[in-house]
C-alpha cells in the first residue's frame, strides 16, 4: 500500500511531474531574462500540457499505432523509475541495493532509445532522419558520461549510490578530487537532454522537429512531460554524486537543500543554453571524441590514483 | 580571443536591466505625429472634387453628394491601405490622418465607416 | 546507403517565404537539390498596368515588406526620367537617407534571421531589440514602420526637420556601438564561426558565371555596387566604401553585411550633413509621354532593376521588375553540392532570401508557336495528365478523400 503511495505521490510520478513543470517553468523565464525579455507566467507550463491534453491525436496511417502509442509512457516510466534510488534528501535513498548506480544509468538512456523507436516507426521523413540523429548523439555523448559519473564510485569503492553519499559525508573533502568530472559530466547531460549546443536531433529550423514531428494531442504533451521529468532527474543524479553534502541533516532541511541544489544545475543548464549556438553532428561528434572521452579518463585516472593514496 | 560563450558577460547584464518588452495590451505605445493611422472626413471643407477617389491605390474612399455643397464620405477600412495620398491629394485639407490604429473587428460590415454630410459623424455598418 | 528525397517547403520553419526546394539526401549529405519558384506570385506586374502611376508607387513598394523603399524609389526614378523631370536636390538626400536607413533594417534582420538559423536564438532577440530603434526613427520620419509611402513622382512626401535630424544622429551613435559588438561576437564567438565558416563556398570565377550580385557577390570577391558604378539619388555626391571579401561563404557574407552596416552610419551622417535647402517636390503631369525606361537600385540584397514602358496615357505599358534574389537564387545549388543536410538554412538565409520580390511572370516563346487561353476545368484535367505521366496518380488520394467526406 505504502509502495503506489511512493510510486503514484511522493517522490513518484506527481511530484516529480510538478517538479519537472517548475524546473520547466524555471528555465523558460530565466532564458527570457538573459535575453532582456519579460519570459512567460509561472502556470505557463502546466498550461501547455492542458492545451495539448486537450487536442486531437492525429496517428499517420502508415506509422505503426502500438509502438506509437508506446514510446511516452515508456519514456516517463523509466525516469521515473531511476528517482527512486537516487539518494535526495537523506543518506539512503529510498531503495538501495549494491549496483544501483549502473541501473539507473541503463534507465536514463532509455528515454533516448525511446525517442529514436518513436521517430523510426512514425515512417516520416523527417522524424526518421532525427531518430537516427539522436542514436549518433547517444554514441558521443554516453563514454564520457559513462566514465566521468563512475569515477567517484571508484574513489568510494562501491557502486551503490546511497553507499557513495555515506561514504562522502564521512571524507567531504574528497569532492575536490571529482570537479574534472562535473564539469565534463554537466557538458555531458547538455548531450543527454539535447539543449543546445547539443539539440541537434529537434532541431527546429533543419527537420521541423525531428522524432516528433508527427506526435501530437496527449501523446506530445506525455513527451515533453518526459523530458521535463528527465531533466530533473538528470540533474538530482548530478546532485546526488558531486555535490553530496549536508545530506545528513535530516528531512526538513534537507529537502530544501535538494532543492536548492537541482534548481542551480538547472540555471547552469540554462546559461548554457543562451549564449551557444547549435553544432552540426559531425562537429558534436569530433568535439565529444576528441576532447571530453580523454578528460573523462584523465578524470579515471585520477580517481584511481588518489584511491591508491589515500583509502588504505 | 576566439572562445566559445562570448555573449556572457552581457547575457548576464541583462538580468538586471528592464526588460525590453511590454506587456500589451495592458501597456499601449504612443504612436509619432506623423504616424497614418484611420483617416477623419471633414465634410464642412469637402467640394466635391472626387481627387481622393482618383488618386486611392486600393479604391477605399467614396464621395457622394447628399445635397447642394453638402458630401458625405464612406471608406472601407479593410481596402484601406493607410497610405495618406488622399491627404495629400484633397486641396481643402478636408482629411486628416489620425493616430489611432486599433481597427481590428469581428464582423467585416462594421469596416465600413460613413461619415455624415452634417455633422461629420461617424456611423458603421 | 539509400537515397530519400524530402522536400524543403514550401512550409518549413527554416523558411520566412514559401518556396519549393526537393533535396535527395544519402544520410546526411546532399546528392541533388532543386528549387521551384513561383508560390508567392501575385500578378503585381500586370496589376500594375491597370492602376495609374501615383497608385503604382503604392503599389511597387508592396512588393516586398523589407525592400520596400527600394521598388518605389526604383520605379519613381524611371517615370521621372520618361517625364524629364528635375528632381529638387533636397529630396534626393532624403531618399538616400530612408535608403540607408532601410538598409540598416534590412541588415539587422538578416543577423537575426541568421542566428536563428544555426540556432543562436540569444543573437536573435539582441539585434531586433536593436532594430527597433532604427523602426522607431522610421515612423517618426515617415509615419510608418513598414510601407514608408514617402515617395511620390516628383520628389518625396514628407520634410525632415532639425529636431528629427538630431534624433537621427543619436540613434547613429547608438547603433554603431552595438554594430561593432556584433562585430566581435562574429568574429570570436567560436560556436557560431565553426557553424558559419567554410560553409557555402561560393568561388570567385562560380559567382561570376551564375551572377550573383548584392552581399553574396560582395563576399567572393566581385566588386559591383550600383551606389557606385552607377549614381542615384545622392550617392554621387557622397563618399563611401563598397565592402568586399575573400572569403567566399557565410562567413565573408557576415562580414560584408556588418561593414556595410558602419558605412550607412556614415552615409547618412554625411547625407544630413550636406543637406540642401529647397523645396522637396515638383510638379507631375498626371499623363507621362511615350517611352522605355530602365532604372537599378541598390537594395540591400543586391540590384534591382525595374523597367517601365509607356504610352502617353495615365497608365502604363508594361512594367517588369528583376528583382535580386533572383540572380541569387541559381547559387545556391552550387553551395549545397556535397554539404551535409544541416547546412541548408544557413546557406539559405546567407542569400538574405526575398521570395515576394522574386516571383514574377517570365513567358518564354519559341519560334512558331501560339498562345493559348485555358479555362478552370481544362486546367485540372492538363495537370492532372500531366502528374500521371511523370508517375504520380492522384485517384488512390482522390477516392480515400472522397469515402472521409
Amino acid at each position: 500500500m505504502i509502495g503506489i503511495f511512493y510510486l503514484l505521490v511522493f517522490p513518484g510520478f506527481l511530484f516529480l511531474s510538478a517538479f519537472g513543470l517548475a524546473a520547466e517553468f524555471l528555465d523558460r523565464k530565466l532564458y527570457a531574462r538573459l535575453q532582456n525579455r519579460i519570459g512567460p507566467p509561472w502556470f505557463q507550463p502546466l498550461a501547455d500540457f492542458i492545451k495539448l491534453a486537450s487536442k486531437e491525436e492525429i496517428i499517420p496511417d502508415e506509422a505503426n499505432p502500438t509502438i506509437f502509442k508506446l514510446m511516452p509512457v515508456l519514456a516517463i516510466t523509466a525516469t521515473v523509475t531511476s528517482f527512486f534510488y537516487i539518494p535526495s534528501w537523506s543518506q539512503k535513498a529510498l531503495f538501495s541495493f549494491s549496483g544501483d548506480l549502473i541501473v539507473v544509468l541503463y534507465l536514463l538512456t532509455i528515454p533516448t532509445l525511446s525517442f529514436f523507436l518513436g521517430g523510426w516507426y512514425s515512417t516520416s521523413l523527417y522524424s526518421k532522419i532525427g531518430a537516427v540523429r539522436a542514436l549518433t548523439q547517444l554514441f558521443a555523448y554516453e563514454v564520457p558520461l559513462l566514465m566521468s559519473l563512475l569515477a567517484p564510485a571508484l574513489l568510494a569503492d562501491t557502486w551503490s549510490l546511497s553507499e557513495m553519499a555515506v561514504f562522502y559525508s564521512v571524507h567531504p573533502w574528497y569532492l575536490l578530487f571529482n570537479l574534472l568530472g562535473f564539469a565534463i559530466s554537466m557538458i555531458a547531460l547538455l548531450g543527454k537532454l539535447e539543449k543546445v549546443p547539443f539539440d541537434i536531433p529537434e532541431a527546429e529550423t533543419e527537420i521541423v522537429a525531428g522524432t516528433f514531428t508527427e506526435y501530437s494531442g496527449r501523446l506530445l504533451g506525455l513527451f515533453r512531460l518526459g523530458i521535463d521529468i528527465e531533466a530533473v532527474v538528470g540533474a538530482s543524479l548530478l546532485a546526488a554524486i558531486y555535490m553530496p553534502f549536508g545530506l545528513g541533516i535530516g528531512p526538513v532541511l534537507g529537502f530544501p537543500l535538494f532543492l536548492l541544489k537541482v534548481t542551480a544545475i538547472i540555471a547552469m543548464l540554462s546559461l548554457s543554453r543562451t549564449i551557444f549556438a547549435r553544432l552540426r553532428i559531425d562537429q558534436m561528434v569530433r568535439f565529444c571524441w576528441k576532447y571530453l572521452a580523454p578528460l573523462a579518463f584523465l578524470q579515471l585516472l585520477i580517481s584511481l590514483t588518489m584511491k591508491g593514496f589515500l583509502v588504505r | 580571443m576566439i572562445r566559445p560563450g562570448k555573449m556572457l558577460k552581457q547575457v548576464l547584464n541583462s538580468i538586471f536591466k528592464r526588460p525590453a518588452t511590454t506587456k500589451y495590451p495592458l501597456v499601449k505605445k504612443a504612436m509619432p505625429d506623423r504616424f497614418r493611422g484611420k483617416i477623419l472626413f471633414h465634410p464642412e471643407l469637402c467640394t466635391g472634387c472626387k481627387l481622393c477617389m482618383r488618386d486611392c491605390p486600393s479604391n477605399a474612399i467614396t464621395i457622394t453628394k447628399v445635397g447642394d455643397k453638402k458630401f458625405q464620405c464612406e471608406i472601407d477600412l479593410g481596402k484601406c491601405i493607410y497610405c495618406a495620398q488622399c491627404v495629400d491629394s484633397c486641396m481643402k485639407k478636408a482629411l486628416e490622418a489620425t493616430k489611432e490604429y486599433e481597427l481590428a473587428v469581428l464582423n467585416k460590415d462594421k469596416l465600413k465607416v460613413k461619415y455624415d454630410a452634417e455633422t461629420g459623424e461617424i456611423s458603421t455598418g | 546507403m539509400h537515397k530519400v528525397v524530402i522536400p524543403i517547403g514550401p512550409q518549413h520553419p527554416a523558411l520566412k517565404e514559401p518556396e519549393s526546394f526537393s533535396v535527395t539526401l544519402s544520410g546526411e549529405r546532399i546528392m541533388k537539390f532543386s528549387a521551384r519558384l513561383g508560390y508567392n506570385h501575385r500578378g503585381i506586374e500586370k496589376a500594375c498596368e491597370e492602376r495609374t502611376y501615383i497608385q503604382d508607387v503604392y503599389l511597387t513598394e508592396r512588393i516586398c515588406g523589407i525592400c520596400s523603399h527600394a521598388h518605389s524609389t526604383c520605379f519613381v526614378q524611371a517615370v521621372e526620367e520618361l517625364a524629364s523631370l528635375d528632381v529638387p536636390k533636397r529630396a534626393l538626400y532624403i531618399r538616400t537617407v530612408v535608403s540607408e536607413l532601410e538598409r540598416i533594417h534590412s541588415h539587422l534582420l538578416w543577423l537575426g534571421v541568421a542566428g536563428h538559423e544555426v540556432g543562436f536564438d540569444t543573437l536573435l532577440m539582441y539585434s531586433w531589440r536593436d532594430r527597433e530603434a532604427v523602426m522607431d526613427i522610421l515612423a517618426m520620419l515617415t509615419g510608418n514602420r513598414v510601407n514608408y509611402g514617402i515617395n511620390t513622382i516628383g520628389g518625396v512626401r514628407r520634410d525632415i526637420s532639425t529636431d528629427q535630424a538630431k534624433q537621427i544622429l543619436k540613434a547613429m551613435d547608438t547603433l554603431e556601438e552595438r554594430t561593432k559588438y556584433y562585430i566581435q561576437i562574429a568574429t570570436q564567438e567560436s560556436t557560431l564561426i565553426q557553424r558559419l565558416s567554410g560553409v557555402g563556398v561560393l568561388s570567385h570565377k562560380d559567382a561570376l558565371k551564375l551572377g550573383a550580385v548584392g552581399p553574396t557577390g560582395r563576399a567572393s570577391g566581385v566588386d559591383r555596387d550600383v551606389r557606385r558604378d552607377d549614381p542615384y539619388a545622392a550617392y554621387g555626391e557622397l563618399d563611401f566604401k563598397v565592402i568586399t571579401d575573400n572569403h567566399n561563404d557565410v562567413y565573408g557574407r557576415t562580414l560584408v553585411r556588418m561593414g556595410e552596416l558602419l558605412e550607412a552610419y556614415k552615409i547618412i551622417r554625411q547625407a544630413l550633413e550636406k543637406m540642401p535647402e529647397g523645396p522637396i517636390t515638383i510638379k507631375a503631369p498626371r499623363k507621362i509621354p511615350a517611352g522605355e525606361a530602365i532604372s537599378r537600385y541598390e537594395a540591400p540584397r543586391g540590384e534591382d532593376v525595374h523597367y517601365v514602358k509607356s504610352n502617353g496615357t495615365e497608365k502604363p505599358e508594361r512594367v517588369k521588375v528583376r528583382a535580386p534574389t533572383l540572380a541569387n537564387i541559381q547559387t545556391v545549388a552550387k553551395m549545397l553540392e556535397d554539404r551535409q543536410l544541416a547546412d541548408l538554412p544557413i546557406v539559405i538565409a546567407a542569400i538574405d532570401p526575398c521570395f515576394s520580390c522574386t516571383d514574377r511572370m517570365t513567358s518564354i516563346k519559341r519560334a512558331g508557336e501560339k498562345r493559348k487561353v485555358l479555362a478552370w476545368e481544362d486546367l485540372r484535367a492538363y495537370s492532372i495528365k500531366w502528374y500521371c505521366e511523370h508517375g504520380i496518380d492522384f485517384t488512390m488520394l482522390n477516392r480515400k478523400m472522397a469515402r472521409k467526406f
